[in-house]
């Protein structure tokens, strides 16, 4: 039987009304949580909200979160066959599920009501 | 939506900011411009150039002679052709100003006894490719330019702005619409020049060695704006992108300086070297160039002589523990904590997805065929033929943003005001606003499906049935994606994004296809399984317009006076 790692992913717009899921994902030793993140997005759910550009060079410094309680980059942290859980960075402002607003202040467009 | 969507105004839209983006930003500011310099992700860490792992060519003659005209001459042999020898020049000229500004910037190019080294890379006739150790070349050009762009007044810079499309008046672009990912929301941008560089079209195959963000959103911007695409046939495939272990933190391209300094050996299954055999004995040296090296891992894995994940080895067990340590210190560690040991055993490695060839057609001042609009870097076609020489991505980045930040400048100071924008770009506030249609399909998988069918049928080697299956699987997938975007107006909907990606895409998918489908020969990174061998009529560049939402192809005969190999 092939392992699987279930990632409890905080879901949601605003810190006070979101919620967690739960996802299985296939696991493979070598994996990145970004990569299971990436599957998720491919085979389950689209609207799943990451930041990522590189994808696996540790270069873009984008796809920051938090993994049971602490700040990781999510293409450097291994996937493991276990249960992972995955939440927004808490100091940042919150965009949506996994994303927060971490570029300086002065590199971000002031919209009215955003 | 009932609210008007924000507008800005600026005297040079710069769209990206890889280095290509962020020179010109620069040099438009130097000429006393406003700049807006937007990016689709963050400022300064996406796109290609972070990516870069090592070679930076350059006929800088610092360590032993050399000379702009030498470089030239090997780039043009590289491009089998094809090359627009007016692009080819200036990116040879002019790239030791630039390599030499970055220098002064403090990027900290390699040095050995105080002057900066040079590597030796396949297909220069003599070491031309300066770096920054160890493996930091990319991450070293991006974080120099993005302190350079911070210290030049006049430069604004927002990120997370993904444009969609850009506005036309009166046959010029007066600037672009763009998506604002934080907020969901539609911004209107009018500016008196839009430079384009948004990089390459790595993204539409499944292994490539770019960001997420290189799906040729450029390409297609430009091409709905009226301007020709040029040689869109030419993707250009990295022979020995890692692909097995699975490893995390690195980069796969990372085995090129690997085989710069220690040469390394590429086996088959069988642990025999094979290039021999494809017409180039190595010896334990890289002098493989890019097309023949895809070629042949590609013919040795379709020979059944591949290794277990479908790619060829690559050894450096002949190395000594501390040779490898002395040429990548602490790189050697990372690998170790993914379990690899080089003085043990090989790695896999497979072409990967790498630089696209073709691109928007340019003059020597960046100025494509659309008045306003101009293209740097990647962004821009003709430069490199049929073939890109090792380690010219970079040095065209910042030649080419350079100049377009020079031409932009020129162009908006003889403009008196920003053109009015009113209505211009409605239809794409309109189509960024816009409510979803029910029971889409999954927009992440329809990306991932495209990315196998270019792979499949649209890789290093084709077949007109081939490319005739990619054709069709582009048409269902553009029926499928439908006339309006999935997802909802809110903040960082991806599959919102996926939809204005999609559309990119599958226009520039299509533009690849068609020009490979006509192409019946065999030249550089375009291989055709059903028509081996250079043809002279086919010494011609092929031209994309799209004329009433169809493409149409033209062929114009090429400069190229280095005879072709």
């Amino acid at each position: 039987m092939s392992e699987t790692a279930t990632l409890k992913i905080w879901r949601g717009a605003d810190r006070n009304s979101g919620s967690w899921e739960l996802h299985e994902v296939p696991f493979e030793p070598g994996q990145s949580v970004l990569d299971g993140l990436r599957w998720i997005r491919v085979h389950r759910d689209p609207t799943l909200a990451i930041r990522f550009s590189c994808i696996n060079a540790n270069a873009c410094k984008e796809c920051m979160m938090e993994l049971d309680g602490e700040t990781v980059y999510a293409c450097t942290a291994r996937l493991e066959p276990r249960e992972m859980t995955l939440a927004p960075l808490a100091n940042k402002k919150l965009v949506r599920d996994l994303v927060t607003e971490i570029a300086p202040p002065a590199e971000r467009l002031a919209i009215k009501g955003s | 939506m009932s609210t008007e969507p924000m507008r800005v105004e600026t005297d040079v839209l710069v769209i990206g900011s890889g280095a290509a983006g962020m020179y010109a930003a620069i040099e438009a500011a130097r000429a006393g411009c406003h700049v807006l310099l937007i990016d689709r992700s963050l400022i300064g860490r996406g796109g290609a150039t972070v990516m870069a792992q090592m070679t930076v060519a350059v006929a800088l003659g610092a360590e032993a002679p050399d000379h702009w005209s030498h470089h030239l001459h090997d780039t043009l042999a590289a491009g089998r052709g094809l090359c627009n020898e007016a692009l080819a020049q200036l990116l040879c000229e002019q790239g030791p100003e630039c390599i030499s500004e970055m220098d002064r910037w403090g990027v900290g190019w390699a040095r050995k006894n105080g002057k900066i080294t040079s590597a030796f890379a396949p297909g220069h006739d003599r070491p031309r490719c300066v770096y920054v150790d160890f493996l930091n070349t990319g991450p070293a050009v991006s974080k120099t330019l993005r302190t350079a762009v911070h210290k030049i007044a006049g430069i604004e810079r927002k990120g997370d702005l993904c444009v969609v499309d850009l506005i036309k008046a009166d046959g010029e672009v007066t600037g672009a619409v763009a998506w604002h990912a934080g907020s969901g929301a539609p911004v209107t941008i009018a500016a008196k020049a839009t430079i384009v560089a948004t990089g390459g079209l790595t993204r539409l195959y499944r292994r490539n060695s770019a960001s997420a963000n290189m799906g040729g959103d450029g390409y297609a911007l430009c091409l709905r704006a009226g301007a020709p695409l040029i040689d869109m046939e030419f993707v250009q495939f990295f022979p020995i992108g890692h692909l097995a272990p699975r490893l995390i933190g690195m980069d796969p391209i990372m085995w090129d300086p690997f085989r710069y300094k220690l040469g390394g050996r590429l086996l088959n299954n069988k642990m025999e070297e094979f290039t021999q055999s494809y017409g180039v004995a190595e010896g334990g040296k890289y002098v493989i160039t890019r097309d023949v090296g895809t070629y042949a891992i590609l013919k040795e894995v379709e020979a059944g002589r591949g290794s277990p994940h479908g790619g060829v080895y690559l050894s450096f067990q002949h190395c000594p523990g501390p040779a490898l340590r002395e040429a990548f210190g602490p790189v050697i560690d990372r690998l170790a904590a993914n379990g690899i040991d080089l003085t043990k055993t090989p790695v896999e490695v497979a072409p990967i997805a790498h630089y696209h060839m073709g691109g928007v057609a340019a003059d020597a001042r960046m100025h494509t065929e659309v008045p306003g609009l101009l293209v740097a870097g990647e962004a821009v076609g003709g430069a490199n033929g049929a073939n890109r020489l090792s380690g010219n991505a970079i040095t065209e980045a910042l030649v080419f943003g350079r100049e377009a930040g020079r031409s932009a400048a020129e162009r908006a100071k003889q403009m008196r005001a920003a053109p009015v924008t009113q209505n211009a770009g409605r239809a794409t506030t309109d189509l960024i606003t816009a409510d979803a249609p029910k029971n889409v399909r999954n927009s992440a998988e329809m990306v991932q499906t495209l990315q196998e069918t270019m792979a499949d049928d649209v890789g290093p080697l084709r077949t007109e049935p081939g490319l005739k299956r990619a054709l069709s699987r582009i048409d269902e997938l553009a029926r499928d994606l439908g006339e309006r975007p999935f997802g909802d107006a809110g903040a960082f909907d991806l599959t919102r994004l996926d939809w204005f990606d999609l559309r990119n895409m599958l226009t520039v998918a299509r533009a690849v296809t068609q020009a490979a489908l006509l192409r019946t020969e065999s030249r550089g990174a375009h291989q055709r399984e059903d028509f081996p061998g250079m043809l002279p009529e086919w010494h011609v560049n092929q031209t994309i317009r799209l004329n009433g939402g169809r493409t149409e192809i033209s062929r114009t005969p090429a400069a190229g006076a280095v005879a072709a190999q």
